[in-house]
């Protein structure tokens, strides 16, 4: 399963490029992350093999993926590796991905393609971790990190 | 590019759903609680509550003599109802920071 988004912005394509992946910690709603401490900083590293991941006002670092795809200025894939407790998860068969592609229609203006695919994987997990500690576990407390960023 | 829209999406695409669904989002409620935070009646929250239910987005059960709505913890229709609109404010957050910023 996948939700598809597209954007598109007033901007040229290495410079929207640069901005979502370079500028990551500049524009990610900072409301919307899963480590314990407050999040000071959201970093993407600009190379295959690299970390998605966030970095508390404490200083401790909180993996969200692996980047799985950097193609500059066309294309970034991530992993992203939640639970259903809305934190990491090493196991791969878990994980889900979000592709971003980067489509020039002018020289100033470029559509981005957004693709969160198979998140499905983390529903199974979702069930379980939702049985496993009971009806305010789980999806809620996702949610209520939803409600966090929709209010902020 | 494939885009999979479900019954459960299409039930937010009213804008007093939505705001319905992110409020139950943050902690089982009951009608009455909704209809104090939105500017409707009861009978129409009611009403929207039966088209989220249909969806698949939330569930209810009853507590005492009250009826409490929550999102429901199993559905993945839920999860990308949340995704939706995670990435809805994300890649707003982006298109403004990427228009705001000069190109270096």
């Amino acid at each position: 399963m996948s939700v598809t988004k597209t954007v598109t912005v007033k901007a040229s394509q290495p410079h929207a490029f640069k901005v979502f992946t370079a500028g990551f910690g500049t524009w990610w709603p900072s409301s919307h992350h899963i480590g314990k401490a407050d999040m000071a900083e959201a970093i993407l590293e600009q190379r295959e093999g690299g970390r998605w991941y966030e970095r508390g006002v404490d200083g401790s670092e909180c993996d969200w993926g692996t980047v799985l795809a950097y193609d500059p200025p066309n294309r970034v894939v991530v992993s992203w590796h939640l639970n259903g407790e809305w934190a990491y998860d090493p196991d791969p068969a878990k994980a889900s991905e979000v592709e971003v592609r980067f489509v020039a229609e002018g020289p100033d203006v470029t559509r981005v393609e957004l693709e969160h695919r198979h998140f499905e994987r983390h529903g199974e997990n979702w069930e379980a971790v939702a049985r496993g500690v009971g009806s305010d576990g789980g999806w809620a407390g996702i949610l209520r990190g939803y409600a966090d960023i929709a209010a902020a | 590019m494939a885009t999979y829209r479900t019954e459960g999406l299409g039930a937010l695409g009213d804008p007093m759903r939505r705001a319905i669904f992110e409020l139950v989002a943050t902690g089982p409620k009951a009608v009455g609680e909704l209809a104090r935070e939105l500017p409707i009646s009861r009978p129409a929250v009611s009403q929207h509550l039966k088209v989220l239910k249909q969806a698949g987005l939330v569930v209810d059960e009853a507590v005492g003599t009250r009826r409490l709505y929550r999102v429901d913890p199993t559905g993945v229709a839920g999860l990308r109802a949340y995704l939706d609109m995670v990435w809805d404010r994300a890649l707003a957050a982006f298109a403004a920071a990427v228009e705001n910023e000069e190109p270096s």
